[in-house]
């Protein structure tokens, strides 16, 4: 057995704040993204980009980036508005939602550019 | 004016129930409530009879005529037994479907209907045993109960939190801590990254941690875990007590301090208890999750009692948020289809009838919104990726042990829990499958989590492999 480790977590330390679903993973690569981008449209579901300034990513409401990608099935053309969001906010936190309108819930919600932490 | 021409004439004495009570020709009306009971009837009886029998003391019979019975339609309130079926594997019992009319129930009443349909009948002596299957609940029933407060869809808003399953743990030891140290337990669980803690069935306020206390530190556990990690956390204060005014002023006080959940042990508190509970929630916002301790005594008996569907479809009838439903995997009793039928039953607006699932009815509950399903007991990393491909997003997987035993503490196994749980909704959404490449999953996450690779050492591939009592009824039993 190994010995038993401190767990790193501070108030004071913002590399300790989480962003819900996979921020508990390494950032995901570029082929990790894409897959989750094709679960969004394999399930049907409407893509969308919000983003934030890292010190308010506790908030409900991020910005949403344009209007969320009603009936887009084209994986690239996803991943490039992702892109366009992150070269105009280089410093905020950038999520990927797949709003599911039977539901009216989000049927995935995943930061996929992560801020410096505040 | 329309002379009847069945108008019948006052006969005392006993009478054979399928005289009155069995009509194989009867077709089902949308406004029946639908009831299918497993009936093992006393040496001798008929089927016939003793379906009827069943419809019979569970509606408008008793054992003999009475004049009083001329006075109203008996034709218009009665209960039927419309159907007989053979249990597969089981000789010596049969499925009574018996149908009853609308106006025989109150309005948005669970309590009227379950004490009409499995009242008297169960202690019933035509038959040897009784259990009360399925119930299809007709719309205009499901419309005028309340069920749940908040719902799934609301749930995931309030807490913002999409796209995977929730996470939980119940703090142990069940009873014996004080208030300040179970706090901690609490503080340490949420900041490792579990999105909820909860109280036990059975911590109310005993003389070791008074209810108040335990809700001062659980609240301020529950306060600093989400400024230091950034997301929203509850831990279910469990409100259940001896009284329901007692119940209620516990409730407004976790909502003073601003608690997002309470809890309830929705069978032994009682089902009107429960009922005001759940309003009260829906009135002030208030999260509710629900335990079902005591329901084996209920639904274990494959030939005697409540199947846990009927029991959960009247816990959503009733109101809650989340409720225990059978892990499958873990260390209390649960067959997979069983499961699968009943966590649809909470969760999905249809469930058509499917027989390979338990489910012997369709079941519409027009706009009614779902309950979480809980998976909960004897759990841990190992079983991640079968829980997440059972239970799917929709869902609250809640590892005690599997959590507080983890060799370097609470926090550190809520992370490993964390870390197993998004890696496998990660991969799911690749494409994977979890049940086959689980391991590689797991072993692969761990390389990114010591807390994870500590866990997955302390359990190795434990697996819980009774055989299950109540299983569905199917040949091979």
């Amino acid at each position: 057995m190994s010995t038993i480790q401190d767990y790193p977590s501070r108030l004071s330390d913002p590399a300790s704040r989480k962003m819900e679903t996979f921020s508990y993973l390494p950032e995901m690569t570029k082929d990790q993204i894409r897959a989750q981008v094709q679960w969004i449209v394999d399930n049907g579901w409407n893509p969308a980009i919000e983003h934030t300034e890292p010190e308010n990513a506790m908030d409900y409401y991020w910005y949403m980036w344009k209007l969320p990608m009603f009936g887009e099935t084209d994986v690239d053309a996803i991943l490039a508005e992702i892109e366009e969001c992150r070269t105009a906010n280089p410093k905020h936190h950038i999520r990927l939602l797949g709003y599911d309108n039977f539901t009216q819930s989000q049927g995935a919600n995943m930061v996929v550019h992560r801020g410096k932490m505040v | 004016m329309n002379m009847q021409a069945t108008k019948r004439k006052y006969d005392a004495g006993v009478k054979d129930y399928r005289s009155t009570y069995w009509e194989p020709e009867y077709s089902v009306k949308e406004t029946d409530i639908l009831a299918v009971f497993k009936v093992i009837p006393q040496d001798g009886v008929p089927r016939e009879e003793a379906a009827a029998a069943v419809a019979a003391e569970s509606s408008t019979g008793t054992w003999t005529t009475v004049w009083t019975d001329l006075l109203t339609d008996l034709d218009h309130y009665k209960g039927r037994a419309y159907r007989i079926e053979d249990v597969p594997g089981q000789d010596d019992a049969f499925y009574a479907f018996i149908a009853y009319p609308a106006d025989l129930f109150e309005e948005g009443s669970v309590v009227n209907v379950f004490t009409s349909i499995v009242g008297n009948v169960f202690g019933f002596k035509a038959v040897r045993s009784l259990r009360l299957e399925d119930v299809r609940f007709p719309i205009w029933f499901v419309k005028t109960c309340f069920g749940p407060p908040h719902g799934i869809q609301v749930e995931r808003d309030k807490m913002d939190k999409y796209g995977r399953p929730l996470l939980g743990c119940t703090i142990k030891p069940k009873l014996g801590l004080s208030a300040k140290n179970y706090g901690r337990a609490v503080y340490e669980v949420l900041r490792g990254g579990l999105d909820f803690s909860k109280d036990d069935e059975n911590v109310n306020s005993q003389p070791f941690m008074r209810w108040r206390d335990r809700f001062l530190f659980c609240q301020e556990a529950i306060e600093k875990a989400q400024a230091e990690t950034g997301e929203r956390k509850g831990h279910y204060l469990n409100v259940t007590s001896g009284t329901v005014e007692e119940m209620f002023k516990r409730a407004e006080f976790a909502k003073e301090l601003g608690s997002p959940i309470i809890m309830s042990d929705y069978l032994t508190m009682g089902w009107a208890a429960h009922n005001s509970l759940s309003k009260w929630c829906r009135d002030n916002g208030m999260l509710l999750h629900v335990h079902r301790a005591m329901h084996a005594v209920m639904d274990r008996n494959p030939n005697h009692g409540i199947n846990f569907r009927v029991l959960a479809k009247l816990l959503r009838l009733l109101g809650g948020d989340h409720l225990h439903s059978g892990t499958v995997v873990g260390k209390l009793e649960g067959d997979r289809n069983a499961t699968l039928g009943w966590i649809n039953l909470m969760r999905d607006k249809f469930i058509p009838e499917d027989r390979s699932m338990g489910v012997f009815f369709d079941q519409d509950w027009g706009a009614m919104p779902g309950v979480f399903p809980v998976a909960s007991g004897g759990i841990h990393v190992w079983h991640m990726p079968a829980l997440v491909s059972i239970f799917g997003n929709d869902s609250v997987l809640q590892f005690g042990g599997g959590t507080l035993g983890h060799p370097w503490g609470n926090a550190a196994g809520a992370a490993a829990n964390r870390v197993a749980l998004e890696a496998c909704v990660q991969a799911r959404n690749e494409g994977r499958e979890l049940e086959k490449e689980g391991k590689e999953i797991l072993t692969a996450a761990a390389k990114h989590s010591p807390e994870l690779k500590a866990a997955m050492e302390t359990w190795k591939e434990i697996k819980f492999e009774f055989d299950t009592v109540d299983k569905l009824d199917v040949q091979h039993r």
